[in-house]
């Protein structure tokens, strides 16, 4: 490999209002490797990838591509020197075809101006050919898999004729098949001198696909390394600058009663005869595949949707839960997977969204009493070590995990007893993760009941107590014991291989 | 003034700076034009064209912080006058009886127009679309085309008169006090910050356990009242009631509420960028009165005005993201 970069940033400075998202960063990129981008949420990786591909248009610093210098004004224009970003969540439109998609605004023209449509599907399948995809060039998006999209925005982006791809968390919604053919398509564009950026947190495939590594932490670069000369253990201390002496903290706690109890709750075909309880001072895990009913278990117990049949008893008593009030009224806390839609008001400041579900809290004679909700939101700020410029932050400018950190203060502001973690720490990366954990642990001493629901494994045995199993729609398994559980033991229940009927 | 008080200017929390601006420039250039424009006379004169607007506005401005729109504002106010002439003059009973008739007229259209939206899930242009037809074809069932006059002196001191000792125009204070009134409601109570909430992100607001229902009617039913409220200073100002009354008004409120900051997307703005929103409305009206332009064009113009108003706000808002 030659040392001629294609690509050097130097001294890149992005300021967003309250936060110094980059200071004095540097990046670069050779041709034909893949440079890796990591560090944790808030640590600046998108943020520089942004100004690369002409998002961000507002920052400071030298960008020298191919020898020139160069300001980076708009997507465009990026695009046409060479630079492409696939982002993570698609932009693709579901309701135009493959081919469609992919010549966007630059469809091939006939003699007369009309589209040649002949034309563009004979290049797109030869586009996809060309990355070894079978994938229908006439297709409509909306029928694809994640995985398959992902494949689409690729051949979109060679079809620029790109000479750097910024891919930002790729394999984040893909299967483990799909990441094969990813990493296969990565290594041809690799021999064909493409460079690629990629961010990602999964540090396991980091080390497998990357050549080069760098990290920034807190909006400051870091370390570059190469891949064969460190491990994942060093790759955790530099993105968050301490030993970790352990993924997954564990705290024992006997625990007490049964707080939550629920009885053969039924609803229609995606639920059916769901049994279970979780006890004070306890983390319950709950594990399955995608659409295995977790996620519709935990709304119907918040109250946010109903179903059929069925009894939820809180320390005993059946208990009606019609809606989210009276599962609040019951000291029942649902943290959503989709934090974004569902757990916070964006255009809210961080205090206004940490007393939201609880504004008695900060009721005074005359009304809400200012003084007091910052007082209240400064506590739990503290508590859950939420980086922040001040309260009156409003939430969309705060990174994934200290938005999750918000949506828990919100809920321990209202006291619930039963505080039930769908996905926690989906998107976060990994020093957040830990906090979370810590956090959940936490509250476990503190007597509460809590529920963990995850597609990650060796995070469910790693935190939970007790495990149950869930498989289309039903309780397959439950490991009353989390003690030298293995990962297959798990996934046979989850996947249905094996049944016990409970 | 040191910059304590400047600092407490700032927290009278406009969405944001841009109608200020706006104001104070519109009269610099309305001086320019017209020599009288700058008169205490005039500016009363100015501020009491706007306060039927400006009410109407308030109402509506709710119903646009939680992300909805109330299109019935115009005919609601209609029907309230209706009610409350037709009551005091026809049957006569007392004014302030025939008031509260009138309010809890405009309550019930709000009530329904609330209902259908969050219990019933229509969209909220379909369904204050179908109370205005309601409430417009109710006021004239009840008048036919009659204009109900005759009120006694007591009433009409509300839309005509001033403050003892002062030449201070009632309708004016009324006016201000009902802002008052509702900016402790959005500010200091839980209806409020619940209000902008719900135009915020109404799925994230119910899954914190808060009934969109309650909260979402109480929007409608406030913007009924404060639209009845309106009919009570319309008709004491005119000495008259009349079933055509605020046809066209509903657009007025709105263009307020969007020219003070709102957001039509709900979840953003403030009562006092929506007065200041009627008054950049009133100033505009009264300087193109004062320049002696027909009443035809003068709709035009405020139709372009709109335009850019809401224009230089998206774009503005474009800028900073």
């Amino acid at each position: 490999m030659t040392d001629n970069f294609i690509l050097q940033m130097n001294d890149i400075t992005v300021q967003f209002p309250g936060v110094l998202a980059l200071d004095r960063v540097r990046f670069d990129l050779k041709p034909g490797e893949v440079h890796v981008l990591l560090g944790e949420n808030g640590a600046g990786k998108s943020t520089i990838m942004k100004v690369l591909a002409g998002v961000n248009t507002v920052y400071e610093g030298k960008i020298i591509y191919k020898g020139k210098e160069i300001t980076a004004r708009n997507i465009q224009e990026q695009r046409e020197r060479g630079i492409s970003i696939i982002f993570q969540e698609m932009n693709l439109l579901k309701n135009l075809t493959v081919a469609e998609n992919i010549f966007l605004g630059r469809q091939p023209l006939n003699s007369i101006g009309n589209i040649d449509w002949k034309k563009m599907y004979h290049d797109a399948r030869t586009l996809l050919n060309s990355i070894d995809s079978d994938i229908p060039e006439n297709a409509l998006i909306s029928s694809l898999s994640v995985g398959q999209m992902q494949m689409v925005e690729i051949a979109k982006a060679i079809s620029f004729k790109s000479d750097a791809i910024i891919m930002d968390e790729p394999t984040s919604a893909l299967t483990a098949k799909e990441v094969d053919s990813l990493f296969r398509l990565i290594n041809k564009l690799k021999t064909e001198k493409v460079a690629i950026i990629y961010i990602s947190h999964r540090l396991e495939e980091i080390l497998e696909i990357g050549d080069r590594i760098t990290v920034f932490r807190d909006g400051k670069y870091i370390e570059t390394v190469k891949a064969e000369d460190t491990t994942i253990d060093k790759l955790i201390k530099l993105m968050v600058g301490r030993d970790l002496s352990e993924q997954y903290p564990r705290v024992k706690c006997s625990p007490g009663e049964k707080l939550l109890e629920v009885k053969n709750l039924t609803k229609g075909k995606h639920l059916k005869d769901i049994s279970f309880f979780v006890r004070q001072g306890e983390i319950v895990g709950f594990y399955g595949l995608m659409g295995s009913g977790r996620t519709e278990t935990m709304r119907v117990i918040f109250g946010a949707d109903s179903y059929n049949s069925g009894e939820i008893l809180i320390l005993g008593q059946s208990v009606k839960i019609k809606n989210c009030k009276d599962a609040k009224k019951n000291k029942i806390a649902l943290l959503n997977e989709d934090r974004k839609n569902h757990g916070l008001i964006l255009a809210f400041s961080v205090k206004e969204n940490i007393v939201l579900a609880n504004l008695d809290s900060v009721m005074g004679p005359m009304g809400l009493n200012f003084t007091k909700e910052e007082i209240i939101s400064n506590n739990l700020s503290n508590i859950m070590s939420i980086k922040t410029p001040s309260m009156k932050q409003k939430v969309n400018f705060l990174s994934g995990g200290n938005q999750q950190k918000v949506v828990i203060a919100k809920w321990l502001n209202s006291d619930s007893d039963i505080i039930i973690f769908d996905e926690p720490t989906r998107g976060i990366d990994v020093g957040a993760k830990v906090e979370i954990y810590k956090i959940m642990n936490k509250l476990k001493g503190e007597g509460k009941a809590i529920i963990m629901v995850s597609s990650e494994l060796p995070e469910t045995l790693g935190v939970a107590d007790r495990i149950y199993v869930m498989h289309e729609g039903r309780i397959t398994k439950c490991f009353s014991e989390n003690i030298g559980l293995t990962e297959d033991e798990v996934m046979k229940f989850a996947t249905g291989i094996t049944t016990e009927v409970l | 003034m040191n910059i304590r008080t400047l600092m407490n200017i700032r927290k009278i929390d406009f969405a944001n700076m841009t109608p200020v601006i706006v104001l104070v420039l519109l009269c610099i250039i309305m001086s320019f034009l017209s020599p009288v424009f700058f008169s205490y006379a005039n500016f009363v004169n100015v501020l009491q064209q706007v306060t039927v607007n400006a009410v109407l506005a308030l109402g509506m401005s709710v119903v646009i912080f939680t992300g909805g729109i109330d299109l019935s504002v115009g005919a609601v106010l209609a029907l309230s006058g209706i009610v409350l002439g037709t009551m005091t003059v026809n049957i006569g009973v007392s004014p302030v009886i025939s008031s509260i008739c009138a309010i809890f007229v405009g309550a019930i259209a709000g009530l329904t127009s609330g209902l259908l939206v969050s219990k019933f899930r229509l969209q909220p242009m379909i369904a204050t679309l179908g109370i205005m037809s309601i409430a417009r074809g109710a006021a004239l069932t009840i008048a036919g085309g009659r204009t109900i006059t005759g009120y006694s002196r007591g009433f009409r001191w509300i839309g005509s008169g001033s403050i003892p000792g002062t030449e201070i125009p009632v309708q004016i204070v009324f006016m201000l006090l009902l802002y008052l009134l509702m900016f402790y409601l959005l500010k200091y109570r839980k209806v409020g910050r619940y209000i902008y909430s719900i135009g915020g992100n109404e799925e994230a607001t119910r899954l914190s356990g808060i009934s969109i229902t309650q909260y979402k009617t109480i929007a409608y039913v406030i913007s009924g009242i404060m639209a009845s409220i309106d009919s009570i200073i319309l008709v004491s100002k005119l000495n008259s009631a009349q079933s055509i009354a605020g046809e066209g008004y509903e657009l007025d409120a709105i263009a307020s509420s969007v020219i003070g900051g709102a957001s039509l997307l709900g979840g953003f703005g403030s009562v006092w960028g929506t007065l200041l929103g009627a008054i950049i409305m009133g100033v505009i009206r009264n300087g193109l009165n004062l320049m002696n332009i027909s009443s035809n064009l003068q709709r035009l113009i405020i139709g372009v005005i709109i335009l850019a108003a809401v224009l230089l706000d998206t774009l503005r808002n474009r800028i900073k993201q």
